[in-house]
Order: C-alpha cells, then structure tokens, then sequence
C-alpha cells in the first residue's frame, strides 16, 4: 500500500483495466433494445439558402423512419440565449435545422433516421438538395482589413481584451540598437479527438431522457437541452464517464446531441447520432491567425518596445476569441507597448477553443520573435529571456502568485544539454544531417471557477465523492480520487469517485486546465465540512474519547480518528456510523474561488521547452530527435498522469509545427483534407525521445491544492522551439505552420 | 445457438440479410447481416463488442483493428460477409479470464493511453506485430506501429510499454 | 454506401462470369481501397463479387525461366516478407513496406495494390468537379491546392497521382501484369498496364470491363545487391508519397551496366525515362552522374502553385536514392532517407 500522502503519488489510472479490456463504454456505445440509427445530411454550399430538400425516395426505403429538416423539425426554443452555454462567445449561437439559411460549408441540414447504421447512412446520401447560392469569403489573409474589434460578453471575463497602450512604442521602437519586425500565420486545425462525435439518447417517457454524450461538460449539455427543447432540468440526464479525447470540442454542444434529442424526442424511442470522420470538421476549430510583432531592444539586450498585433479568424454569428497578444507585456515587462486583437468574421463555423487556445498561438509569434532578436544582438537565446525575465506582471502592475519559470530555463537547460550548442547557424552536424538546438518559453493561466461536489461518509466507513465532471483522458477519477482519500486519510480503494453525470454536483465544462482546481477545490472543501460533520458526530458517541477535542487535535488517518496526543486512542468510522443511527453522513460543498483576493496576482503556469532538430541538408526531412520540457505549475498531484499530460502536449507542440494544418480551398469556402489520412498528426515513427521536468513551485495564493493545471502548458512552447532550432540548423526562419520540409531545401 | 440479428423484418428484402458463422474470442457466433455491414459495425452494433473503435471508419486510424486468423487487420475496410468462417480475435479475448495479456498491463504501467479511444486498437496491433516478429528495434517497432494513430500524445509511453513486453518475451 | 448483392466467385471463370452478368459489378479482394471508396460513395456497386475465394493466384512461385510470379491474390505483407522475396527482390519489399500500414499490407492483395485510386482532395469531394470521377466537369485540382498533385505527364484535364508504392518498384523491375477476362487471357507490361490522364482521366489504367488481374511476373534480374527505395512524404510513416523513387543497380568493375529509376507520387502512373538509365549505363556511379540523369527525369516537368518544390525535391531524391542504393544495408524503416 502507498503512504499517505496520496497526493504527489504516481497512481496508475484507476479506470486503466476498462480501457485496455474495452470495456470502457463510450458515448456511442450503449445499445438498447430498439434503437434508432440517425446519420446527418451536410451542406456542400457555403452560403445561401435551401429551396428544396426531396426527402421522398429516402422515406420510402422500408427501414427509414423519419427524415428531419428544417421544414418538419419541432418547434424549438425562440430566443439566442436559450440556444447559449457555458463557453458560447458573445453573438448568436448557431441553431441546427433552423431555418433554410446555410451559413457554411457542412451545415448540417437534414437527419435521417433508420432502423439500422447502414440503413441511415444511404438514405442520407440520396436526399435531393437544391440550393440558392451566394457569394462568400472564407479566406482570412486576403480579409484582414475587415479587421474589427471583438463585442465585449460573458466571455471576456475568462479572455480579457488587451490593455491599452503605454508609453511611446513608436518613439522607443524607432530608438533601439536591435529591431524585429515580423509576421507569423497559421492556419485552420482540427481538434480531431480519436473518437467519433456521438450521442445515445434513450427516451424514458414523459418527457424524460437520458443521454450519453461526448462531451466536456455534463451540465452544459443539460442545460442546454433543457433550455432548447422546453424540458424541465430534472428530466434531462447527461452521462459520460468515458470520453474519448476531446482536447476542446467538447466544451460546446455539438450538434449531433441536438438531432440525437431532437429525432428521441419526436420519435419516442432511442436514437444515436455518430458523426464521420468527415463531419467531425464541420463544427468549431481553432481559427487562422495573422500576427504582426515588432520587438526593439537596446545594447544591454533589454526589450524596450512591443508591439503584438493579431487578426483571427471568427464566424459571422459569434465572436469567438481568444488571449494572444496579451502575453507579450506579461512574459517581457517592456514599458512601451501596443497590444491589438482583431476579429474578421467569415462564412465559416465559429472556432473553438483547441488546446492551448491564444497561447500556442501568442508562443509561436512571441517566441520566435525573441530568438530572432537574440540571435540579431549575439546574446544566448536562454540569457536573453533571462535578461527580461518578468519579476512582477508589468501589464497589471501586479505580483505573481508565483513563478519559478527561472528554474525551469535552468533545470531544462541542464536536462538538455544546452551549453553544447554552438551559436552559429548551421555549425552543428551528424553526418550529412544539420542539427538544430532551439528554445522557447510556454505559460498558461490558471484559472479556479464555481463548483460543488458531495462527500459521503458510507455505511461501510469509506468515502464516496461526487461531481458532474467529465475525464477527457486527463486523469480526473485518478487525482480526484486522490485528492479526497487525503481528505480521510483513506487508502485509494477506499475512495470512490463518482463522475460524469449531470445528475452527480455542478462541475463546470473541463478545459482551460483548470479541472484539478475547480472540481479539486471543490472536493477539498466537501472534504473539510465532512470531516467536521464526522468530528461532530465522534463527539456524541458515548464515552467519545473526542467530547473536548477539535480538529487540531485529531487526524483522521486509517479509516477513522485518533487523537493526536495518544494516537492509540482511536474509533473508526464504521463504530460512528453505527453509533449516528448506522447511516451515512453526507456534505455537499460549493467552492467559490475568493475574487478579490486572486485578483490581485497574476496566476499561471509556466515552461521552458528545448528542442533538438535533425534536418537533412539535402532533401530538408525533418525530425524533432529530442525535446525536454521544463514546467512550472504548481503542486502536482499525480506525477505519472500530469508527466503523460505535458508528453502529450509536447506531441501536440510538435503536430502544430511539423504537420497539421486544415486546407482550405477558398474557391468553395471549404476544408479539403477532411480525414486522418490527409489531415497530418503524428505517427508513432514521428517521436522520439521526450523529457518531463517538473519544477518545484510552491503557490498558495492559486487555489487550496496550490496546483496550476498541466492540460496546456505542455504544448505551449513546443512548436516555437522547434521553428528555432530549425532556423538554428539552417538558417532559415520560417514564420508561418506548419513547417513543410521541402521549403528547407 | 441464438443468431444475432438486428434487422427490421419490414426491411428484410432490402437488406439481403446473410447468415454468418464465426468464431468471435474463441465462442461461435451465427450473426445475421447485410453484405454492406462492415466487420467493425458487425462487431460493434450486431455482437455489442464495442471494445473495437470506430476513429475514422475509413482506414486512416488504425482504431478498428482486431485479429483475423492470427493477422492485425482494419475492421473497417472488410465486410462481415467476407469474414464468413473466420477466427476474429477482439480487445475482449485478449486477456486470459481476469488474468490480464502482459501487454495490456504494460499499457496501464506505462501509462500508454489517456481517453483510452485508440488503446484497444494499439494492443491489438501490437500483439499482432509482436507476432509478426518483424520488428525489432525501437525505429522498427516505431513504423511498424505506425498504423494506429493516438491523438493524446502517448506516444513515447505506448512503445515503451510494447518495447518492455517484447523484450520480456525474447527473453524466455 | 448502397447495399448490394453479394457473390464468392471459386475460380477466376465464375468470377468473370458473375461480372459480365452485371455490369454495375466489382470484383473485391482486400477491399481496403474499394470500402473506402464506397462508403464515400465515390464508388458504388450493385453487386461485389468476392474474389478471395479463389483457390488459384494465392501463391508465390518460381518459374522455369527464373522469373518469379505473384499471385495476384497474395496479400502485400505475405508478398514482402517472402523469403524469395527478400532474398532475389528486395527492392519491392522495401517499397511495399513503405506503403501504407501493417495492417492493411495484411489485407490489401497484389492485384489490388496496382488497382488503387488517387488520394486527390478533390476526387474525394463529389461536391468539387473532377473529370476523374465524373468526366466532363474539370478539373479543380488545377487552380486548387495541388500540393500532393502530378509534376509530370499532367494534362489539362487532371494532375492527379497515382499512390502506389509498390508499383514504383514493378515498374523499376519491369513487371509483366498477367489478365484474365472473358475474351481469354493476355499480358500487360508495367509500363503500359498505368495510363496517363491525357483526356480520358476517369481511366487510371488499360485493364477492361470485367477483366481481372492474376498475377505479376518478376523478370530474373531482381537487382539484390544494389537497390534503395526512398520515399518522402509528410510525415515518416502512413502518409502517401509526395516523391518516391526506385533504384535498381548493377554495377560491374565499378560501373553501372544497368540502372532502373522509377518515381512515384509525380505522376498519373510510376515513372521511368528511359534515356536518363541509357545514359548511366558504363559511368561510375557518382553523385554527378546520377544528378545528370535526374536532370533527364525531371525534363518536362511542371510545376503548379503549390507544388513546384517537387521538381528539385525529385531531382535531389533520385541522387540520394542511387547514392543508397550502392549502400542498401542503409535502408531505414518506412524508407526514410539515410546516408
């Protein structure tokens, strides 16, 4: 058995046998007597209107059950807000089967449902769609000057809007020794988790359903079909204890769990609605970017000028964004400063946050702007950063919780070998391969929002946690788990978490890396009325050893409670269970973060990433032969678990460079690499070998558990290191992803 | 035996329905399907043997592959009806009772999956290339796993848990 | 994806016979380019006629003449790793285990392998033109993003490329396609069995209605000791080829008697310029020579917006992969570049 602690334990995920044994369930997976197949119909226009969808052939098929389209569907909920949730950005969410309008390529329009998968899936290819067409523009590059500022919702509170301009950026920008004037794009990606978009919904009756979906928020889904489909929130149940990778598509509902309800509703039966691979690109993405940076530096390598501009890509319904240009002020505290976020909306689906939203995007253009200055002024990349490291957040003019990003240049630098890089461009080789050495730092914010969660003191003396929490893979069961045994001071298998279920406590959606310090925060706070409650209830016992004790003078540790003075004296929670009248002893706790004291520090994660390269000099083959990454976040709770997190992130950073990228074909408005064999993400043969530091960070300002959340943070700085050391090995700077390698030769 | 069916009786004479024999993880199976039924929606709609994943449906993934008559295959891009008389071996045979296959609990060691969507998948592809014996090195076993795509990163994680059950294995 | 009527077909006459009696017939073996297609509904059947059942073309076999042939049914892994295989024809092993994955090289068939369609984007979208799936409506590759798209023999009606890798090295190795159709049996050479888009891009190949293939016969000479296949792609494994090449050598007192230099992912077809080997032939094998040769290869071709790096790339792979192939011990997996 481990010792307690639990937390900082490398525990194996605990839902580790269902998963290699496939009998984990996942959202598509729950066969019911009975069930109905729906397979959704897309627009293959961009922009116009519907005249006319002939359903008749594809109703005539015995087998085929209904068709919906927007002429037949229900009547649905009538006002935008209705259609929101919790990461909608400010606008009017888009509304599936509304009306014949199509406002893009792959708009769902139509669901055929059938008493078989096949059945479904061919009389959805043999609707008869007529459209009216009409002129659009998806292209961002040649739109930047519809470039305007973004409406201001609920949204800006998680992503703040830049801050105003300071000092005289021209004036110092023109005055410095070493200039960087550069401009950085990237494309369009998909989120393209592994598993496909599902949703079972079984009608129970009564206007009653229970849906298993893929999702990153139980709550979210509930509401929102609640809310659209005019069901009382207690009728709607929302299920998924198992989801297969989501990296952010599923922090909205998508719109299979709408024709799912929807088609289970009308038809009063069961139907699942699976999305293809094909149509998991017709909803949300992180959007194309165009970012300008020009970076001044005087003779001492101090950055004395920054300005950050950046256009990304939104819908013409909502105003999707994301923090970019923010992190340059707060990474290098420069007093001269003109930070600019601009949307263009564009006939396209609204983006959506993809791991790492803004910052991956910010490192690649901030990062690799600092490695060109740092090569234009001689100084090493890692003295340079370390030459403007930020002691206070110069933009907010106010501390950090903490920051050990220092020790993480230092601690990844030696894990690297850092010092055996050579200056000079093309300088290092193995055979007729160039070797390449680049760095960059990566950071994150770490957020703590509302959330509940219920402890039960059981019958049988152990612990039983609930939340509405989603795990997308990141670990939530195991860390979870581990954060309420400490609670007690129960071993793990006497602690079980109970999870995924709209049903279960209020969780927030899971993203932003912010899981371990809401829904743990939550869990700690459920855990100390808990142990109040048992306190109370050890003191009422008969000859309670406990009459005059509190809680400094008792530990809760094996399975019970002794006293501090004379740890001999014990009672286990079994005997006070059975002294309260033999029944369970239940809190349920909301967490809310103390505003006003957070606000007064910057909080995030932070990394340093270095990165080798082996580029071959002729042919310009790329392979990324080592990376470590160095982090900073805080207390971390399960070492095996957040180190898989950074690796993957770390795998992402390396994708992001290297090969993903949605295209586009303008002339359709519309993504032609819309699979896994044309849309590029790592094969196993793409990685090599990668390295995990953890820093040590202590932060008690962050949340409870002083831990900073390690979903982003990996990626963050991979793919700017990884443009550095290949301009390192060749030369070239290339400031557009991903890197293709024949423009190395 | 029961034959396993899910066909609507008002669509019989569309649908074609054939009557299939298979070993499924070692127990006989009669399943009745359309020629269109792949082996993966077979496996997954008809057996409810949902441990086999449907990533891509078209090839590009690897998450569908189970072992047929000892080979690693896509279940997605054969038919049922082709596999008549076949020996699938699925995520669901592979351990032994509740003893679990060494690499199954190499993958939970090493912390080789994270959502979990591409792992059986990944095992099954493993077992079969550990059968293959093909593969040798690290770089070997790299590309030859190179099939089965897993968009958590776990990359790093999942060959060091094939790497350590195959060397385990030349060692006996 | 339609339903359709399904037949196993025992002897290649049956199978034949099945599809002359239904010409909205396909024959399927591995099924692993066909399924696929079918469910994107780019190709439909009203009836598959299983040719797996065949009991003939499953094996691999040496001939009287020291020719080997392939059964047309033999997966490409079984093909691969077959000890003649390895041993007289190591050039195709290594190109068909640059091909795709393990798994599918245990399901897709010899015969398959030369019958795949083209991964371009557009073919793949029936909501985009391309004469290749329907004849007459242009071609959007053209004025597209044409990254992945033809260099060579391209014509105004398509740019589309052939995948295979496994054809790169038969048509290096001169393979002769052996048919069987309901107007007899005949024989096809490489060269001629692929076609070029010229106006008739919806024909990828010059086999007939109904006919099928049964099996490929290897010429003697299997170039063993000086071989390299090299293919370069957008990530080190399960991507299609952006440029292969195929190299066969035999050298003689440090000369080149015989060359073969076939590209893949360039063209419509794998690609040999017979002049380019005319020309090496009695020169030492240098880097010079070779780079002379590439220049030959590469003559003619053209660039569109987004692929024109596929001229000099080609150029630089066909120097790299001659330079391998005096060294074929330094073949990487996934043919990667060495050296």
């Amino acid at each position: 058995m481990i010792d307690q602690p639990q937390i900082g334990q490398p525990i194996s995920r605990l839902e580790g046998r269902a998963k290699v044994t496939g009998t984990a369930k996942y959202a598509g997976e729950y066969n019911v007597d009975g069930l109905l197949y729906g397979y959704v119909v897309n627009s293959t226009i961009t922009k116009g209107k519907i005249t006319q969808i002939d359903t008749s052939a594809a109703k005539e098929i015995e087998g085929v059950i209904e068709v919906f389209t927007h002429e037949n569907r229900p009547s649905l909920a009538w006002f935008d807000m209705q259609y929101s949730d919790m990461d909608a950005p400010p606008g009017s969410p888009f509304r599936p089967l509304q009306n014949a309008e199509i406002k893009y390529n792959g708009q769902p329009i139509a669901l055929v449902v059938a008493e078989t998968f096949e059945l479904a899936r061919y009389a959805a290819s043999i609707l008869k769609v007529s459209y009216e067409e009409e002129s659009f523009a998806t292209d961002l590059y040649q739109n930047q000057d519809k470039g305007r500022d973004p409406k201001v919702g609920m949204a800006t509170f998680l992503k703040p809007l830049p801050p105003k301009p300071k000092g005289d950026f021209e004036k110092e920008y023109a005055a410095s020794v070493a200039q960087v004037s550069a401009e950085y794009v990237h494309g369009t990606e998909h989120h393209n988790p592994m598993e496909l978009f599902a949703t079972t919904t079984i009608y129970e009756g009564d206007g009653k359903v229970t849906i298993y979906d893929k999702t990153q928020g139980t709550v979210n889904c509930q509401l929102y079909v609640g809310n659209i489909f005019g069901l009382h929130f207690k009728n709607v149940r929302v299920i998924s204890p198992y989801v297969g990778g989501a990296f952010g598509s599923g922090l909205r509902p998508q719109y299979q769990l709408f024709m799912s309800v929807m088609a289970a509703l009308e038809l009063k039966r069961a139907v699942r609605v699976t999305l293809d691979r094909h149509q998991m690109y017709t909803f949300g993405h992180r959007p194309p970017t165009v970012q300008q940076l020009n970076f001044g530096a005087d003779e001492n390598g101090v950055v004395n000028a920054i300005k950050h501009t950046a256009i990304a890509e939104t819908s013409q319904h909502e105003d999707y964004t994301e923090v970019v240009v923010n992190w340059s002020n707060i990474l290098y505290p420069a007093k001269n400063t003109k930070l600019e976020y601009q949307l263009v909306p564009l006939d396209v689906y609204s983006p959506l946050d993809m791991r790492a939203p803004g910052g991956s995007t910010a490192s690649h253009a901030i990062e690799s702007t600092m490695d060109a200055l740092a090569f234009k002024l001689s100084i090493d990349p890692v003295q340079f950063r370390l030459i403007n490291y930020a002691d206070m957040d110069v933009a907010e003019n106010r501390p950090f919780s903490s920051k050990e990003l220092k020790q993480c240049y230092i601690q990844g630098a030696e894990r690297f070998g850092w010092s055996k890089r050579n200056p000079e461009l093309r300088s290092m080789r193995r055979g007729n391969k160039l070797i390449g050495y680049g760095m960059a730092t990566g950071f994150w914010e770490s957020m703590t929002i509302p959330a509940r969660a219920e402890a039960v003191l059981t019958k049988e003396g152990k612990l039983r946690v609930s939340s509405a929490v989603t795990d997308i893979g990141t670990g939530t069961l195991t860390v979870m788990t581990q954060i309420a045994a400490d609670e007690l001071g129960l071993p793990l298998e006497d602690v079980q978490f109970n999870y995924g279920d709209s049903k279960m406590p209020f969780a927030p959606i899971q993203g932003g890396s912010f899981t371990v310090s809401t829904v743990g925060s939550a869990i700690k706070s459920a855990g100390k009325a808990l142990r109040k409650k048992i306190l109370k209830k050890a003191r009422e016992m008969d000859n309670s050893p406990f009459k005059n004790a509190d809680d400094n003078d008792i530990s809760f540790e094996r399975g019970g409670i002794s006293l501090n003075s004379n740890p001999a004296v014990m009672v286990f929670f079994k005997e006070i269970i059975a002294a309260s009248g033999n029944k369970e002893i239940k809190t349920t706790n909301m967490s809310v973060p103390n505003v006003f004291k957070l606000k007064k520090y910057t909080r995030a994660a932070h990394s340093a990433a270095f990165v080798e390269v082996e580029i071959d000099e002729e042919l310009g083959t790329i392979q990324v032969t080592r990376a470590v990454t160095a982090v900073a976040a805080g207390n971390i709770i399960n070492p095996k678990t957040a180190r898989s997190q950074i690796l993957g992130g770390m795998v992402w950073g390396i994708s992001k460079a290297l090969y993903e990228e949605t295209i586009s074909d303008h002339r359709f408005g519309k993504y032609m690499n819309q699979n896994l064999a044309e849309y590029h993400i790592p094969v196993h043969a793409d990685i090599h070998e990668l390295d995990v530091i953890f820093v040590e960070e202590k932060d008690e300002i962050v949340n409870e558990l002083g831990s900073k959340g390690v979903g982003e943070i990996g990626l963050v700085a991979m793919a700017p290191a990884i443009a550095n050391a290949i301009f390192h090995a060749t030369g070239k700077r290339i400031n557009h992803l991903p890197i293709h390698f024949d423009e190395l030769i | 035996m029961e034959t396993i069916t899910n066909h609507p009786k008002s669509a019989r004479n569309v649908l074609q329905p054939r009557v299939l024999s298979l070993r499924v993880n070692g127990a006989p199976k009669i399943l009745e399907v359309s020629p269109w039924v792949s082996l993966l929606d077979g496996l997954r709609e008809y057996l409810d043997l949902t441990g086999t994943k449907k990533g891509c449906d078209h090839g590009q993934c690897g998450a569908c592959t189970v072992i047929c008559d000892g080979k690693r295959i896509l279940s997605c891009l054969t038919l049922a009806v082709m596999k008549n008389g076949s020996e699938i071996t699925t995520i669901e045979g592979i351990s032994n009772g509740a003893e679990l296959h060494p690499l199954q609990k190499a993958f939970i060691e090493h912390d080789a999956f994270q959502c979990g969507y591409c792992t059986p998948g990944q095992i099954c592809s493993a077992i079969g290339m550990i059968e293959e014996n093909k593969a040798h090195t690290r770089t070997e076993v790299k590309d030859s796993m190179s099939g089965n795509l897993c968009r958590c990163g776990a990359n790093t994680n999942i060959i060091d848990a094939i790497m350590e059950v195959k060397e385990a294995k030349n060692h006996e | 994806m339609n339903n359709f009527a399904y037949e196993q077909a025992e002897n290649i006459g049956k199978a034949v016979e099945f599809s002359s009696n239904n010409s909205a017939s396909k024959y399927i073996a591995g099924g692993t380019n066909l399924i696929d297609l079918l469910k994107y509904n780019i190709a439909t059947a009203e009836m598959l006629v299983d040719i797996n059942h065949i009991p003939e073309h499953k094996a691999i076999e040496e001939k009287s003449d020291g020719s080997l042939r392939l059964g047309a049914f033999v997966t490409n892994a079984d093909t691969a790793y077959h000890p003649q295989i390895e041993a007289r024809y190591p050039l195709l092993s290594k190109a068909i285990l640059a091909g795709a994955s393990a798994q599918i090289r245990n399901m897709a068939t010899n015969g398959g392998n030369l019958l795949q369609r083209t991964r371009c984007y557009f073919f793949y979208d029936p909501a985009t033109p391309c004469n290749k799936r329907e004849p007459g409506t242009g071609c959007s590759a053209i004025g597209g993003y044409n990254r992945i798209m033809a260099i060579l023999g391209t014509s105004e009606n398509c740019i589309a490329v052939f995948p295979s890798d496994m054809c790169v090295a038969l048509a290096a190795l001169e393979a002769v396609v052996n048919i069987s159709g309901t107007e007899g049996d005949r024989s096809l050479e490489f060269a001629d069995f692929h076609r070029l888009p010229g106006d008739t891009p919806h024909l990828d190949n010059n086999l007939k209605e109904g006919e099928i293939i049964t099996s490929i016969d290897l010429p003697e000479k299997g170039f063993d000791k000086n071989y390299s296949y090299l293919k370069l792609r957008d990530r080190s494994s399960y991507a299609f080829a952006l440029v292969s090449v195929a190299t066969g050598l035999e050298l003689e007192n440090n000369l080149i008697k015989e060359v073969r230099i076939a590209l893949g992912g360039l063209a419509h077809k794998p690609w040999r310029v017979k002049e380019a080997e005319d020309f090496l032939k009695d020169k030492e094998p240098s880097m010079e020579n070779f780079a002379s040769a590439a220049e030959m290869i590469l003559r003619g071709a053209i660039g569109f917006e987004h692929n024109s790096f596929k001229i000099e790339l080609a150029k630089r792979a066909i120097v790299r992969n001659c330079m391998m192939a005096l060294n074929p011990e330094s073949q990487q997996p996934g043919a990667q570049p060495s050296l």
